[in-house]
Protein backbone atom coordinates (compact mmCIF):
# COMPACT_ATOMS: atom_id res chain seq x y z
CA UNK A 1 0.00 0.00 0.00
CA UNK A 2 2.76 2.40 0.95
CA UNK A 3 4.66 1.69 -2.26
CA UNK A 4 1.55 2.66 -4.21
CA UNK A 5 1.21 5.99 -2.44
CA UNK A 6 4.90 6.66 -2.93
CA UNK A 7 4.78 5.88 -6.64
CA UNK A 8 1.70 8.02 -7.18
CA UNK A 9 3.46 10.81 -5.31
CA UNK A 10 6.57 10.45 -7.46
CA UNK A 11 4.48 10.51 -10.66
CA UNK A 12 2.73 13.67 -9.46
CA UNK A 13 6.08 15.25 -8.59
CA UNK A 14 7.76 14.46 -11.90
CA UNK A 15 4.79 15.52 -14.01
CA UNK A 16 4.30 18.73 -12.03
CA UNK A 17 8.00 19.54 -12.40
CA UNK A 18 7.72 19.07 -16.17
CA UNK A 19 4.62 21.23 -16.41
CA UNK A 20 6.29 23.80 -14.20
CA UNK A 21 9.37 23.87 -16.39
CA UNK A 22 7.30 24.26 -19.57
CA UNK A 23 4.99 26.92 -18.21
CA UNK A 24 7.73 28.89 -16.50
CA UNK A 25 10.11 28.86 -19.47
CA UNK A 26 7.47 30.95 -21.25
CA UNK A 27 7.51 33.68 -18.62
CA UNK A 28 9.47 36.62 -20.11
CA UNK A 29 12.57 37.91 -18.25
CA UNK A 30 10.54 41.11 -17.80
CA UNK A 31 8.47 39.31 -15.15
CA UNK A 32 11.12 37.13 -13.50
CA UNK A 33 11.03 38.98 -10.19
CA UNK A 34 7.23 38.75 -9.86
CA UNK A 35 7.54 35.11 -10.97
CA UNK A 36 9.85 34.34 -8.11
CA UNK A 37 7.62 35.97 -5.53
CA UNK A 38 4.58 34.25 -7.07
CA UNK A 39 6.06 30.75 -6.92
CA UNK A 40 7.17 31.58 -3.42
CA UNK A 41 3.64 32.48 -2.40
CA UNK A 42 2.32 29.35 -4.09
CA UNK A 43 4.75 27.05 -2.34
CA UNK A 44 3.55 28.56 0.93
CA UNK A 45 0.72 26.05 0.47
CA UNK A 46 2.77 24.14 3.05
CA UNK A 47 0.56 26.16 5.39
CA UNK A 48 -1.79 23.20 4.93
CA UNK A 49 0.65 20.91 6.74
CA UNK A 50 1.27 23.56 9.36
CA UNK A 51 -2.47 23.92 10.05
CA UNK A 52 -2.77 20.18 10.65
CA UNK A 53 0.19 20.22 13.03
CA UNK A 54 -1.08 23.26 14.93
CA UNK A 55 -4.66 22.10 15.30
CA UNK A 56 -4.32 18.36 15.95
CA UNK A 57 -3.45 18.57 19.67
CA UNK A 58 -1.07 15.59 19.49
CA UNK A 59 1.32 17.14 21.99
CA UNK A 60 2.45 20.59 23.12
CA UNK A 61 5.63 20.60 21.07
CA UNK A 62 3.94 19.94 17.75
CA UNK A 63 1.28 22.52 18.56
CA UNK A 64 3.95 25.15 19.20
CA UNK A 65 5.99 24.14 16.14
CA UNK A 66 2.79 24.06 14.08
CA UNK A 67 1.75 27.50 15.27
CA UNK A 68 5.18 28.94 14.34
CA UNK A 69 4.97 27.16 10.98
CA UNK A 70 1.49 28.59 10.36
CA UNK A 71 2.82 32.08 11.13
CA UNK A 72 5.81 31.79 8.79
CA UNK A 73 3.86 30.16 5.96
CA UNK A 74 1.08 32.73 6.30
CA UNK A 75 3.69 35.50 6.08
CA UNK A 76 4.59 34.12 2.67
CA UNK A 77 1.00 33.62 1.54
CA UNK A 78 -0.08 37.16 2.36
CA UNK A 79 3.26 38.89 1.74
CA UNK A 80 4.01 36.92 -1.42
CA UNK A 81 0.71 37.50 -3.16
CA UNK A 82 0.40 41.14 -2.06
CA UNK A 83 3.89 42.07 -3.19
CA UNK A 84 3.50 40.20 -6.49
CA UNK A 85 0.38 42.21 -7.17
CA UNK A 86 2.11 45.42 -6.13
CA UNK A 87 4.84 44.74 -8.69
CA UNK A 88 2.51 43.62 -11.47
CA UNK A 89 0.43 46.76 -11.02
CA UNK A 90 3.48 48.84 -11.94
CA UNK A 91 3.95 47.23 -15.35
CA UNK A 92 2.12 49.55 -17.72
CA UNK A 93 2.16 49.99 -21.47
CA UNK A 94 2.93 53.34 -23.03
CA UNK A 95 -0.49 54.99 -23.37
CA UNK A 96 0.22 56.53 -26.76
CA UNK A 97 1.52 59.83 -25.41
CA UNK A 98 4.37 61.56 -27.20
CA UNK B 1 -17.62 10.57 4.32
CA UNK B 2 -18.13 13.45 1.94
CA UNK B 3 -15.93 15.90 3.84
CA UNK B 4 -12.61 14.19 2.96
CA UNK B 5 -13.66 14.12 -0.69
CA UNK B 6 -14.57 17.80 -0.53
CA UNK B 7 -11.19 18.61 0.99
CA UNK B 8 -9.40 16.66 -1.74
CA UNK B 9 -11.40 18.52 -4.37
CA UNK B 10 -10.36 21.90 -2.96
CA UNK B 11 -6.74 20.69 -3.21
CA UNK B 12 -7.27 19.67 -6.82
CA UNK B 13 -8.81 23.05 -7.60
CA UNK B 14 -5.89 24.79 -5.89
CA UNK B 15 -3.37 22.80 -7.97
CA UNK B 16 -5.12 23.76 -11.19
CA UNK B 17 -5.34 27.41 -10.19
CA UNK B 18 -1.61 27.51 -9.38
CA UNK B 19 -0.60 26.12 -12.76
CA UNK B 20 -2.98 28.43 -14.62
CA UNK B 21 -1.79 31.34 -12.51
CA UNK B 22 1.80 30.73 -13.59
CA UNK B 23 0.71 30.29 -17.20
CA UNK B 24 -0.93 33.73 -17.14
CA UNK B 25 2.41 35.17 -16.00
CA UNK B 26 3.66 34.76 -19.58
CA UNK B 27 2.31 38.23 -20.36
CA UNK B 28 2.13 41.38 -18.25
CA UNK B 29 -1.43 41.92 -19.47
CA UNK B 30 -2.82 38.71 -18.01
CA UNK B 31 -0.43 38.37 -15.06
CA UNK B 32 -2.60 40.03 -12.42
CA UNK B 33 -5.62 37.95 -13.41
CA UNK B 34 -3.51 34.80 -13.06
CA UNK B 35 -2.33 35.75 -9.61
CA UNK B 36 -5.90 36.44 -8.53
CA UNK B 37 -6.78 32.92 -9.64
CA UNK B 38 -3.87 31.49 -7.63
CA UNK B 39 -5.00 33.48 -4.57
CA UNK B 40 -8.49 31.97 -4.81
CA UNK B 41 -6.91 28.51 -5.08
CA UNK B 42 -4.85 29.15 -1.96
CA UNK B 43 -7.90 30.38 -0.05
CA UNK B 44 -9.87 27.27 -1.05
CA UNK B 45 -7.07 24.96 0.05
CA UNK B 46 -6.81 26.69 3.44
CA UNK B 47 -10.55 26.64 4.06
CA UNK B 48 -10.66 23.01 2.93
CA UNK B 49 -7.92 22.06 5.38
CA UNK B 50 -9.72 23.75 8.25
CA UNK B 51 -12.64 21.37 7.65
CA UNK B 52 -10.35 18.43 8.34
CA UNK B 53 -11.53 16.37 11.32
CA UNK B 54 -7.99 15.97 12.62
CA UNK B 55 -8.08 19.63 13.56
CA UNK B 56 -9.68 19.84 16.97
CA UNK B 57 -8.61 23.22 18.28
CA UNK B 58 -8.43 26.50 16.46
CA UNK B 59 -6.86 28.91 18.94
CA UNK B 60 -3.23 28.27 17.94
CA UNK B 61 -4.16 28.31 14.30
CA UNK B 62 -5.83 31.70 14.68
CA UNK B 63 -2.83 33.09 16.57
CA UNK B 64 -0.40 31.82 13.93
CA UNK B 65 -2.52 33.12 11.07
CA UNK B 66 -2.91 36.51 12.69
CA UNK B 67 0.85 36.91 13.22
CA UNK B 68 1.61 35.72 9.68
CA UNK B 69 -0.99 37.97 8.10
CA UNK B 70 0.25 41.04 9.95
CA UNK B 71 3.90 40.29 9.22
CA UNK B 72 3.27 39.45 5.57
CA UNK B 73 1.10 42.51 5.05
CA UNK B 74 3.64 44.80 6.66
CA UNK B 75 6.47 43.38 4.57
CA UNK B 76 4.43 43.66 1.38
CA UNK B 77 3.41 47.27 1.98
CA UNK B 78 6.67 48.71 3.23
CA UNK B 79 9.40 46.88 1.30
CA UNK B 80 10.98 49.27 -1.21
CA UNK B 81 11.50 47.81 -4.68
CA UNK B 82 15.29 48.10 -4.36
CA UNK B 83 15.05 45.73 -1.37
CA UNK B 84 13.10 43.09 -3.30
CA UNK B 85 16.05 40.62 -3.39
CA UNK B 86 16.35 40.71 0.41
CA UNK B 87 12.61 40.27 0.77
CA UNK B 88 12.67 37.30 -1.55
CA UNK B 89 15.56 35.71 0.32
CA UNK B 90 13.69 36.24 3.61
CA UNK B 91 10.54 34.66 2.23
CA UNK B 92 12.56 31.62 1.14
CA UNK B 93 13.74 31.43 4.73
CA UNK B 94 10.15 31.59 6.05
CA UNK B 95 8.94 28.95 3.61
CA UNK B 96 11.82 26.64 4.46
CA UNK B 97 11.28 27.21 8.19
CA UNK B 98 7.61 26.25 7.90
CA UNK B 99 8.50 23.02 6.06
CA UNK B 100 11.21 22.13 8.57
CA UNK B 101 8.96 22.73 11.58
CA UNK B 102 6.20 20.61 10.11
CA UNK B 103 8.77 17.88 9.53
CA UNK B 104 10.03 18.07 13.11
CA UNK B 105 6.47 17.98 14.48
CA UNK B 106 5.67 14.90 12.37
CA UNK B 107 8.81 13.11 13.47
CA UNK B 108 8.32 14.03 17.13
CA UNK B 109 4.70 12.89 17.11
CA UNK B 110 4.90 9.66 15.10
CA UNK B 111 8.60 8.75 15.17
CA UNK B 112 9.53 5.33 13.83
CA UNK B 113 5.87 4.46 13.24
CA UNK B 114 5.99 6.49 10.01
CA UNK B 115 7.79 3.77 8.07
CA UNK B 116 10.88 4.05 5.89
CA UNK B 117 9.27 5.95 2.99
CA UNK B 118 7.94 8.78 5.12
CA UNK B 119 11.08 8.87 7.23
CA UNK B 120 13.22 9.41 4.14
CA UNK B 121 10.80 12.12 3.01
CA UNK B 122 11.06 13.79 6.43
CA UNK B 123 14.85 13.50 6.22
CA UNK B 124 14.94 15.27 2.87
CA UNK B 125 12.34 17.82 3.95
CA UNK B 126 14.30 18.79 7.05
CA UNK B 127 17.62 18.71 5.22
CA UNK B 128 16.55 21.06 2.43
CA UNK B 129 14.42 23.10 4.82
CA UNK B 130 17.11 23.69 7.42
CA UNK B 131 19.90 24.52 4.99
CA UNK B 132 17.62 26.81 2.97
CA UNK B 133 16.53 28.55 6.17
CA UNK B 134 19.99 29.56 7.33
CA UNK B 135 21.35 29.96 3.80
CA UNK B 136 18.57 32.39 2.91
CA UNK B 137 19.04 34.35 6.11
CA UNK B 138 22.72 34.69 5.19
CA UNK B 139 21.87 35.78 1.67
CA UNK B 140 19.39 38.34 3.01
CA UNK B 141 22.00 39.68 5.45
CA UNK B 142 24.53 40.05 2.64
CA UNK B 143 22.02 41.79 0.37
CA UNK B 144 20.86 44.12 3.14
CA UNK B 145 24.58 44.80 3.78
CA UNK B 146 24.25 43.75 7.40
CA UNK B 147 27.40 41.80 6.72
CA UNK B 148 30.24 42.06 4.21
CA UNK B 149 29.10 41.26 0.69
CA UNK B 150 32.48 39.94 -0.39
CA UNK B 151 33.22 36.21 -0.27
CA UNK B 152 34.36 34.93 3.14
CA UNK B 153 36.74 32.03 2.68
CA UNK B 154 39.00 29.84 4.76
CA UNK B 155 41.55 27.21 3.94
CA UNK B 156 40.13 23.83 2.95
CA UNK B 157 36.62 25.31 2.69
CA UNK B 158 35.47 23.34 -0.33
CA UNK B 159 36.79 20.10 1.09
CA UNK B 160 35.14 20.80 4.44
CA UNK B 161 31.77 21.68 2.86
CA UNK B 162 31.70 18.62 0.64
CA UNK B 163 32.73 16.38 3.52
CA UNK B 164 30.03 17.88 5.73
CA UNK B 165 27.37 17.43 3.07
CA UNK B 166 28.39 13.80 2.51
CA UNK B 167 28.20 13.24 6.24
CA UNK B 168 24.68 14.77 6.33
CA UNK B 169 23.55 12.48 3.51
CA UNK B 170 25.02 9.56 5.46
CA UNK B 171 22.97 10.58 8.50
CA UNK B 172 19.77 10.72 6.41
CA UNK B 173 20.43 7.18 5.15
CA UNK B 174 21.22 5.99 8.68
CA UNK B 175 17.96 7.55 9.87
CA UNK B 176 15.98 5.64 7.26
CA UNK B 177 17.60 2.37 8.37
CA UNK B 178 17.04 3.01 12.07
CA UNK B 179 14.21 5.53 12.27
CA UNK B 180 13.91 5.46 16.06
CA UNK B 181 17.25 7.21 16.66
CA UNK B 182 16.09 10.71 17.53
CA UNK B 183 19.64 11.80 18.25
CA UNK B 184 20.64 11.25 14.61
CA UNK B 185 17.62 13.25 13.44
CA UNK B 186 18.42 16.28 15.58
CA UNK B 187 22.15 16.03 14.80
CA UNK B 188 21.29 16.08 11.11
CA UNK B 189 19.08 19.15 11.64
CA UNK B 190 21.84 21.00 13.47
CA UNK B 191 24.45 20.16 10.82
CA UNK B 192 22.08 21.29 8.05
CA UNK B 193 21.61 24.69 9.64
CA UNK B 194 25.39 24.95 9.83
CA UNK B 195 25.78 23.80 6.23
CA UNK B 196 23.34 26.48 5.02
CA UNK B 197 25.56 29.16 6.54
CA UNK B 198 28.76 27.66 5.13
CA UNK B 199 27.18 27.34 1.69
CA UNK B 200 26.48 31.07 1.32
CA UNK B 201 29.53 32.36 3.21
CA UNK B 202 31.96 32.16 0.24
CA UNK B 203 29.53 33.65 -2.28
CA UNK B 204 29.89 37.33 -3.20
CA UNK B 205 27.09 39.88 -3.75
CA UNK B 206 27.58 39.76 -7.52
CA UNK B 207 26.57 36.11 -7.56
CA UNK B 208 23.44 36.63 -5.48
CA UNK B 209 21.02 36.28 -8.43
CA UNK B 210 22.15 32.65 -8.81
CA UNK B 211 22.08 31.93 -5.09
CA UNK B 212 18.59 33.34 -4.63
CA UNK B 213 17.30 31.25 -7.51
CA UNK B 214 19.00 28.16 -6.16
CA UNK B 215 17.58 28.68 -2.66
CA UNK B 216 14.18 29.17 -4.29
CA UNK B 217 14.58 25.75 -5.83
CA UNK B 218 15.62 24.16 -2.51
CA UNK B 219 12.67 25.75 -0.70
CA UNK B 220 10.44 24.18 -3.35
CA UNK B 221 12.01 20.77 -2.86
CA UNK B 222 11.49 21.04 0.90
CA UNK B 223 7.82 21.85 0.24
CA UNK B 224 7.50 18.90 -2.11
CA UNK B 225 9.03 16.56 0.46
CA UNK B 226 6.46 17.82 2.98
CA UNK B 227 3.84 16.68 0.49
CA UNK B 228 5.32 13.17 0.51
CA UNK B 229 5.33 13.13 4.31
CA UNK B 230 1.67 14.16 4.54
CA UNK B 231 0.62 12.23 1.40
CA UNK B 232 -0.72 15.50 0.05
CA UNK B 233 -0.56 16.03 -3.70
CA UNK B 234 -1.15 19.79 -3.75
CA UNK B 235 1.99 20.24 -1.64
CA UNK B 236 3.96 18.00 -3.98
CA UNK B 237 2.73 19.97 -7.00
CA UNK B 238 3.31 23.43 -5.56
CA UNK B 239 6.76 22.40 -4.36
CA UNK B 240 7.63 20.96 -7.77
CA UNK B 241 6.51 24.18 -9.48
CA UNK B 242 8.65 26.23 -7.11
CA UNK B 243 11.60 23.87 -7.54
CA UNK B 244 11.35 23.94 -11.33
CA UNK B 245 11.12 27.72 -11.47
CA UNK B 246 14.10 28.11 -9.16
CA UNK B 247 16.15 25.67 -11.22
CA UNK B 248 15.22 27.37 -14.49
CA UNK B 249 16.12 30.81 -13.16
CA UNK B 250 19.43 29.51 -11.75
CA UNK B 251 20.34 28.15 -15.17
CA UNK B 252 19.39 31.43 -16.88
CA UNK B 253 21.40 33.48 -14.38
CA UNK B 254 24.44 31.22 -14.72
CA UNK B 255 24.27 31.52 -18.51
CA UNK B 256 24.06 35.30 -18.19
CA UNK B 257 27.26 35.28 -16.17
CA UNK B 258 28.91 32.52 -18.20
CA UNK B 259 29.50 30.39 -15.12
CA UNK B 260 28.42 26.97 -14.00
CA UNK B 261 26.46 26.44 -10.80
CA UNK B 262 29.45 24.52 -9.43
CA UNK B 263 31.67 27.50 -10.17
CA UNK B 264 29.35 29.91 -8.35
CA UNK B 265 29.09 27.65 -5.30
CA UNK B 266 32.70 26.60 -5.04
CA UNK B 267 34.55 29.17 -7.13
CA UNK B 268 35.02 32.03 -4.66
CA UNK B 269 38.76 31.37 -4.56
CA UNK B 270 39.92 32.06 -8.08
CA UNK B 271 37.83 35.17 -8.51
CA UNK B 272 39.48 37.82 -6.39
CA UNK B 273 43.14 37.14 -7.30
CA UNK B 274 42.52 36.82 -11.04
CA UNK B 275 40.49 40.04 -10.98
CA UNK B 276 43.17 42.10 -9.26
CA UNK B 277 45.88 40.56 -11.42
CA UNK B 278 44.10 41.74 -14.55
CA UNK B 279 44.08 45.40 -13.51
CA UNK B 280 47.80 46.20 -13.74
CA UNK B 281 48.11 44.23 -16.97
CA UNK B 282 45.49 46.37 -18.65
CA UNK B 283 46.64 49.62 -17.12
CA UNK B 284 50.09 49.03 -18.60
CA UNK B 285 48.82 49.02 -22.17
CA UNK B 286 46.24 51.73 -21.47
CA UNK B 287 47.99 55.08 -22.03
CA UNK B 288 47.85 54.88 -25.85
CA UNK B 289 44.18 55.87 -25.75
CA UNK B 290 42.64 58.59 -23.65
CA UNK B 291 39.37 59.11 -21.89
CA UNK B 292 37.15 61.84 -23.37
CA UNK B 293 35.11 63.89 -20.94
CA UNK B 294 31.76 65.50 -21.59
CA UNK B 295 29.73 68.20 -19.83
CA UNK B 296 26.03 67.86 -19.10
CA UNK B 297 25.31 70.55 -21.70
CA UNK B 298 27.23 68.74 -24.42
CA UNK B 299 25.53 65.48 -23.53
CA UNK B 300 22.12 67.17 -23.85
CA UNK B 301 23.08 68.53 -27.31
CA UNK B 302 24.13 65.07 -28.41
CA UNK B 303 20.90 63.51 -27.22
CA UNK B 304 18.77 66.20 -28.87
CA UNK B 305 20.19 65.58 -32.34
CA UNK B 306 19.91 61.80 -32.14
CA UNK B 307 16.99 59.85 -33.53
CA UNK B 308 17.45 56.66 -31.59
CA UNK B 309 18.70 56.38 -28.01
CA UNK B 310 19.27 53.20 -26.01
CA UNK B 311 19.55 53.60 -22.25
CA UNK B 312 21.69 50.95 -20.54
CA UNK B 313 20.77 50.90 -16.85
CA UNK B 314 22.81 49.11 -14.19
CA UNK B 315 22.38 48.53 -10.51
CA UNK B 316 24.37 51.72 -9.84
CA UNK B 317 21.51 53.74 -11.33
CA UNK B 318 18.93 52.03 -9.15
CA UNK B 319 21.04 52.29 -6.01
CA UNK B 320 21.34 56.04 -6.59
CA UNK B 321 17.58 56.30 -7.24
CA UNK B 322 18.39 57.92 -10.60
CA UNK B 323 15.70 56.05 -12.55
CA UNK B 324 13.13 58.84 -12.19
CA UNK B 325 15.56 61.40 -13.64
CA UNK B 326 16.45 59.03 -16.45
CA UNK B 327 12.79 58.45 -17.23
CA UNK B 328 12.23 62.22 -17.36
CA UNK B 329 15.05 62.58 -19.92
CA UNK B 330 13.50 59.76 -21.93
CA UNK B 331 10.07 61.42 -21.85
CA UNK B 332 11.54 64.71 -23.09
CA UNK B 333 13.33 62.95 -25.94
CA UNK B 334 10.26 60.93 -26.87
CA UNK B 335 8.31 64.18 -26.93
CA UNK B 336 10.37 65.35 -29.90
CA UNK B 337 10.07 62.01 -31.72
CA UNK B 338 13.26 60.28 -30.62
CA UNK B 339 13.02 56.53 -30.22
CA UNK B 340 14.04 55.58 -26.69
CA UNK B 341 14.53 52.04 -25.43
CA UNK B 342 16.14 50.43 -22.39
CA UNK B 343 18.60 47.55 -22.76
CA UNK B 344 18.21 45.08 -19.91
CA UNK B 345 20.99 42.61 -19.13
CA UNK B 346 19.72 39.51 -17.27
CA UNK B 347 21.94 40.25 -14.27
CA UNK B 348 21.44 44.01 -14.25
CA UNK B 349 20.00 43.87 -10.72
CA UNK B 350 20.49 41.71 -7.66
CA UNK B 351 17.90 39.09 -8.61
CA UNK B 352 16.36 37.81 -11.85
CA UNK B 353 14.30 40.55 -13.51
CA UNK B 354 15.07 43.09 -10.79
CA UNK B 355 15.93 45.96 -13.17
CA UNK B 356 12.59 45.65 -14.97
CA UNK B 357 10.72 46.07 -11.71
CA UNK B 358 12.81 49.09 -10.70
CA UNK B 359 12.16 50.81 -14.04
CA UNK B 360 8.48 49.89 -14.05
CA UNK B 361 8.25 51.49 -10.62
CA UNK B 362 9.67 54.69 -12.16
CA UNK B 363 6.79 54.57 -14.67
CA UNK B 364 8.84 53.38 -17.62
CA UNK B 365 6.39 51.59 -19.95
CA UNK B 366 7.30 47.90 -20.14
CA UNK B 367 7.29 47.79 -23.95
CA UNK B 368 10.42 49.96 -23.85
CA UNK B 369 12.29 47.44 -21.68
CA UNK B 370 14.11 45.16 -24.12
CA UNK B 371 16.03 42.00 -23.21
CA UNK B 372 19.67 41.67 -24.13
CA UNK B 373 19.13 39.12 -26.91
CA UNK B 374 16.64 41.36 -28.69
CA UNK B 375 18.35 44.73 -28.26
CA UNK B 376 21.90 43.71 -29.18
CA UNK B 377 21.14 43.68 -32.91
CA UNK B 378 19.91 47.28 -32.64
CA UNK B 379 22.96 48.94 -31.10
CA UNK B 380 24.61 49.64 -34.50
CA UNK B 381 21.49 51.67 -35.44
CA UNK B 382 21.48 53.66 -32.21
CA UNK B 383 22.82 57.21 -32.35
CA UNK B 384 23.52 57.29 -28.64
CA UNK B 385 23.87 54.54 -26.05
CA UNK B 386 23.48 56.14 -22.62
CA UNK B 387 25.12 53.92 -19.99
CA UNK B 388 23.84 54.67 -16.49
CA UNK B 389 25.63 52.84 -13.70
CA UNK B 390 26.26 49.67 -15.71
CA UNK B 391 29.82 48.47 -16.00
CA UNK B 392 30.94 44.86 -16.41
CA UNK B 393 27.94 43.94 -18.58
CA UNK B 394 29.15 46.50 -21.17
CA UNK B 395 32.84 45.52 -21.22
CA UNK B 396 33.87 44.43 -24.74
CA UNK B 397 36.78 42.51 -23.18
CA UNK B 398 34.24 39.75 -22.49
CA UNK B 399 34.14 39.11 -26.26
CA UNK B 400 37.83 38.95 -27.17
CA UNK B 401 40.17 39.10 -24.17
CA UNK B 402 40.74 35.49 -23.14
CA UNK B 403 42.73 36.73 -20.12
CA UNK B 404 39.81 38.69 -18.71
CA UNK B 405 37.92 37.10 -15.80
CA UNK B 406 34.66 37.98 -17.52
CA UNK B 407 35.69 36.46 -20.86
CA UNK B 408 32.78 34.65 -22.48
CA UNK B 409 30.09 36.43 -20.46
CA UNK B 410 27.28 37.63 -22.72
CA UNK B 411 27.34 41.45 -22.79
CA UNK B 412 25.33 44.31 -24.21
CA UNK B 413 26.99 45.43 -27.46
CA UNK B 414 27.12 49.05 -26.31
CA UNK B 415 30.43 49.70 -28.11
CA UNK B 416 28.71 49.16 -31.47
CA UNK B 417 26.51 52.25 -31.06
CA UNK B 418 27.45 55.36 -33.07
CA UNK B 419 28.25 57.22 -29.86
CA UNK B 420 28.36 56.12 -26.25
CA UNK B 421 27.81 58.33 -23.21
CA UNK B 422 28.85 56.73 -19.95
CA UNK B 423 27.54 58.33 -16.79
CA UNK B 424 29.76 57.30 -13.91
CA UNK B 425 31.02 58.64 -10.63
CA UNK B 426 34.69 57.91 -11.38
CA UNK B 427 36.90 55.57 -13.35
CA UNK B 428 36.66 53.07 -10.50
CA UNK B 429 36.24 49.48 -11.76
CA UNK B 430 33.00 47.58 -11.10
CA UNK B 431 32.07 44.41 -9.21
CA UNK B 432 34.54 42.12 -10.96
CA UNK B 433 37.36 44.56 -10.19
CA UNK B 434 38.46 44.98 -13.79
CA UNK B 435 38.90 48.01 -16.05
CA UNK B 436 36.31 48.55 -18.74
CA UNK B 437 37.89 49.13 -22.13
CA UNK B 438 34.62 50.61 -23.35
CA UNK B 439 35.70 53.85 -21.64
CA UNK B 440 38.73 54.13 -23.93
CA UNK B 441 36.68 53.51 -27.07
CA UNK B 442 37.04 56.38 -29.63
CA UNK B 443 33.26 57.00 -29.68
CA UNK B 444 32.84 56.91 -25.90
CA UNK B 445 32.37 60.08 -23.84
CA UNK B 446 32.47 60.06 -20.06
CA UNK B 447 29.95 62.08 -18.13
CA UNK B 448 31.37 62.12 -14.61
CA UNK B 449 29.13 62.59 -11.60
CA UNK B 450 26.60 61.03 -9.30
CA UNK B 451 23.93 59.21 -11.35
CA UNK B 452 20.97 60.88 -9.68
CA UNK B 453 22.09 64.50 -9.87
CA UNK B 454 23.53 64.00 -13.37
CA UNK B 455 20.24 62.57 -14.64
CA UNK B 456 18.32 65.46 -13.09
CA UNK B 457 20.72 68.06 -14.54
CA UNK B 458 20.50 66.38 -17.91
CA UNK B 459 16.71 66.55 -17.86
CA UNK B 460 16.90 70.24 -16.92
CA UNK B 461 19.34 70.96 -19.78
CA UNK B 462 17.13 69.09 -22.26
CA UNK B 463 14.10 71.09 -21.14
CA UNK B 464 15.87 74.45 -21.56
CA UNK B 465 17.28 73.60 -24.98
CA UNK B 466 13.94 72.33 -26.22
CA UNK B 467 12.25 75.53 -25.00
CA UNK B 468 14.85 77.66 -26.85
CA UNK B 469 14.47 75.80 -30.12
CA UNK B 470 10.69 76.26 -29.99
Amino acid sequence: METNTLMTGLYVFVLAAFIGYMVISRVPPLLHTPLMSATNAISAISVVGALLAAGSEHNTLSTVLGCTAVASAMTNVIGGFMITDRMLKMFKKDKGKG
Amino acid sequence: MTTPLLIQLTYLAASISFILGLKYLSSPETARRGMFLAEIGMLMAIVGTLLNREIVSYEWIIIGMLIGTLAGGAIAIWTPMTAMPQRTALSHAFGALAATLVGIAEYYTHGAALGPVKISAIGLECMFGALTFTGSLMAAAKLQELMRGSPITFKGQNFFNIALFTFILGLVIYLVLSPASGFIFYLMLALCTLFGILLVLPIGSADMPVVISLLNSYAGLAGSATGFVLSNNVLIIAGALDGASGLLLSILMCKAMNRSIMNVLFGAFGQAPSGSAAVPAQAAEGPTRTVKKLSVDEAAEMLLISRSVIVVPGYGMAAAQAQHGVRECAELLKGQGTKVRYAIHPVAGRMPGHMNVLLAEANVPYDELIDMDDINAEFPEADVALVMGANDVTNPAARHDTQSPIFGMPILDVDKAKTVIVCKRSMKPGFAGIDNELYLNPVTFMLFGDAKSTAEKLAEALKQKQAVSK
